[in-house]
C-alpha cells in the first residue's frame, strides 16, 4: 500500500505542476493578449515601476556592493596563484554580467517586491476589491495585473544592471583600492574581454526572461490565493520558493543556449 | 417603528408596488447552482420587474448574496438561465457581461473600497474608467454623489479612516456613481447603528425613484425592508438547495400563514428550519449515555 500511496502522490504532484503551468500559461497570454489596452495608460505602468523599483532598489545596491566586494576579494586570491591578477576587472565584470546580476537581482526582487505584489493582489481577493473591479465592468487583468507585469518587466533588467555595476565598483574598491591591482589592467582586461552582445546583451536577455517569470509567478499566486489570511500567507510564501526555483532553473537552461555548445 | 416612517411610506406610494405590466429587468428560469458538491440554489425561476425595490429574504447561507452574484455575472448558473436587461447572461463572453455590467451597481456586502484610494477616488473611479468627462465635471459629480450619503465631508479620508457603516455608505455612492438601471445592496443595513440604517433605507427607496432605477436588496431586516420594498421573495432551505418558499408585497407576507414565512419574519425558534446544525445527542457528545 506504502508503494501505491507513493505512486499517488507522485501523480498528484504531477497534476498539480501541470495544473500550475497551464494556469501560468493562460493568465500570461490573457496579460499579453491585452497589451494594447494596458499600454493605452502608460501612467499605470510607471507608477508600478516606480513601486517595485523603490521596493527592490537599496537590498540590491547593497547586496551588488557586498557580492563584488567578495567576488573581488576571492577572484584576487585564486588569480593570484596562476599570476593572473591583472585579469581581476574581466573575472568579476563577466561573472556579474553573466550571471550574478541577472540572477541575484531576481532572487531578491522576488523576495522583497514579488511577495508585496502577490500580498498585494491576493488581498484585492480577499476584501473582494477584484470583485468590485469585476462588477463595475473593469477588466482586472488589464487594469491590475498588466500594469504590474509590465512593470516587473521593465524593473527587472534595470535593477540587475545597477546590481553588475555597483558589484564592479566592489571589486575595483578591494582589489584596486585595498589591494593594490593595477587601475589601467583591471579596466583594460575588463574592456577587452566583456563583449558587449555575447556578454552585456545576453546577460539582459536573461534579466528580462527572469524579470516575466517572477514577476508573472507573483500574480499568478496572489490572483489565484484562498481568499483567507492563511491562502494569502501560502500564496506569499510560494512565491519566493516557485519564483527563485524558476529563476535557477532557467539560468541554468538559458546559459547553456547563450554560452555553452549543449 | 421603521413601517410608520412618513418618508418612505411617502416614496414607496409614488411607484406602483406590483408594477404588472412593467418589463422584467431580472429573470430566473429554473436556475440551480452550487458550489462544488454542495447544492445551494435548486430550480429557482422568478421575475424583477422595473421600478421597483425587490427584497431577497431567507436564512443565512440560503443563497442571497448567491443570487446577486448570478445576476452581476460573478459566478455562472450551472442550470438554467439568469436574463437581464432581457438578455441572457453570458459570463463566458466578456464584451456582452461588461455591456450589461455597466447598466448595473453593486454594493458589497463590507463595501470593498480600493484601500490606497481616498473616499473621493473610489466613487470617481467608474466615473473615470468609462467617461472621458473633464476633472472639474467628475469632480462635481463624485461630491454630489457623496452628499447623497451624506459623506461629502469625508470625501480626503482613506478607507481605513472611515468606520465600516461610512464605509459601506462610500461604496453606495460608487455604486451608484454612473446612475445605474439596475442596483445590488449586499446586506446594507447589516451593522448599521439605528440612524444610519434608517437614513440607508430612505436612501434605497429615494435613489431607486430618484434614478428610476430597479433595486435588489438582500437582507435580514424585516422591518427596513418591509418599509420600502414593493416586492419581496423569500428563500428556504431544503436538502436539494434553497427554493422559492414565498413572494409577494409586505401586505400579502404579513398576511401570509405559510409556516416559514411565520416562522422567519417572527423570529421563532420552532418551525421548518432548525435552529441547531445536524449533530449527535448532547448526552452521547458530553458522554452521559442516553440515546
Amino acid at each position: 500500500m506504502a508503494i501505491v500511496d507513493s505512486i499517488a502522490s507522485l501523480g498528484q504532484a504531477c497534476i498539480r505542476f501541470v495544473l500550475g503551468l497551464g494556469n501560468f500559461a493562460i493568465l500570461l497570454a490573457k496579460i499579453l493578449m491585452r497589451t494594447g489596452a494596458i499600454w493605452r495608460r502608460p501612467r499605470l505602468i510607471g507608477a508600478q515601476v516606480h513601486f517595485l523599483g523603490n521596493h527592490s532598489l537599496a537590498i540590491i545596491l547593497v547586496a551588488g556592493l557586498f557580492v563584488g566586494l567578495v567576488l573581488g576579494l576571492q577572484g584576487y586570491y585564486t588569480l593570484r596563484r596562476y599570476g593572473s591578477e591583472q585579469a581581476l576587472g574581466l573575472l568579476v565584470a563577466l561573472a556579474l554580467v553573466r550571471e550574478l546580476g541577472p540572477v541575484i537581482a531576481a532572487l531578491l526582487f522576488a523576495g522583497r517586491a514579488g511577495t508585496s505584489l502577490t500580498a498585494e493582489i491576493g488581498l484585492m481577493k480577499a476584501g473582494e476589491q477584484l470583485a468590485a473591479l469585476e462588477t463595475m465592468a473593469v477588466d482586472p487583468v488589464a487594469r491590475v495585473l498588466g500594469p504590474r507585469f509590465y512593470g516587473g518587466l521593465i524593473v527587472v533588467p534595470l535593477l540587475a544592471t545597477l546590481f553588475s555595476a555597483v558589484g564592479i565598483l566592489g571589486g575595483w574598491l578591494v582589489g584596486v583600492v585595498l589591494i593594490g591591482v593595477d587601475p589601467g589592467a583591471f579596466w583594460s582586461q575588463m574592456s577587452g574581454g566583456v563583449d558587449f552582445w555575447d556578454d552585456v546583451v545576453n546577460g539582459v536577455i536573461k534579466s528580462v526572461v527572469f524579470g516575466i517569470a517572477v514577476t508573472q509567478i507573483a500574480l499568478m499566486q496572489g490572483y489565484g490565493a484562498q481568499p483567507t489570511p492563511e491562502g494569502v500567507a501560502r500564496a506569499t510564501t510560494l512565491t519566493v520558493v516557485v519564483g527563485s526555483l524558476a529563476v535557477l532553473g532557467l539560468d541554468f537552461v538559458l546559459t547553456a543556449l547563450m554560452f555553452g555548445e549543449l | 417603528m421603521p413601517s410608520d416612517d412618513p418618508v418612505a411610506v411617502q416614496q414607496k406610494a409614488a411607484v406602483a408596488p406590483d408594477a404588472p405590466g412593467a418589463s422584467p429587468v431580472v429573470a430566473f428560469r429554473r436556475l440551480s447552482f452550487g458550489y462544488g458538491d454542495r447544492q445551494i440554489i435548486d430550480g429557482v425561476s422568478f421575475e424583477i420587474r422595473s421600478g421597483q425595490v425587490v427584497a431577497l429574504m431567507g436564512g443565512s447561507g440560503v443563497g442571497k448574496t448567491t443570487l446577486l452574484r448570478l445576476i452581476s455575472g460573478l459566478v455562472a448558473p450551472q442550470q438554467g438561465t439568469v436574463e437581464v436587461f432581457g438578455k441572457p447572461l453570458d459570463s463566458t463572453h466578456q464584451t456582452r457581461l461588461y455591456e450589461a455590467r455597466r447598466r448595473m451597481g453593486l454594493l458589497f456586502q463590507f463595501g470593498a473600497l480600493f484601500t490606497d484610494l481616498t473616499c473621493f477616488e473610489n466613487v470617481a473611479f467608474p466615473i473615470r474608467e468609462h467617461t472621458n468627462l473633464s476633472e472639474s465635471m467628475i469632480r462635481d459629480l463624485v461630491l454630489l454623489k457623496l452628499e447623497c450619503v451624506g459623506l461629502r465631508g469625508a470625501a480626503e479620508l482613506k478607507p481605513s479612516e472611515i468606520s465600516g457603516g461610512m464605509a459601506r455608505r462610500v461604496a453606495l455612492a460608487r455604486a451608484i456613481a454612473l446612475d445605474p438601471e439596475l442596483i445590488l445592496y449586499d446586506e446594507p443595513f447589516a451593522g448599521l447603528d439605528p440612524i444610519s440604517l434608517g437614513v440607508t433605507a430612505n436612501l434605497i427607496r429615494g435613489l431607486n425613484n430618484a434614478l428610476g432605477a430597479t433595486s435588489v436588496v438582500v437582507t435580514h431586516d424585516v422591518a427596513e425592508t418591509f418599509a420600502i420594498a414593493d416586492r419581496i421573495f423569500v428563500f428556504a432551505p431544503s436538502p436539494t438547495g434553497a427554493k422559492l418558499a414565498a413572494q409577494g408585497t409586505p401586505e400579502e407576507l404579513r398576511m401570509s400563514e405559510d409556516p416559514f414565512v411565520r416562522q422567519f419574519l417572527d423570529g421563532r425558534m420552532d418551525g421548518p428550519v432548525r435552529f441547531h446544525y445536524p449533530a449527535p445527542p448532547i448526552g452521547q457528545a458530553f458522554g452521559l449515555g442516553g440515546p
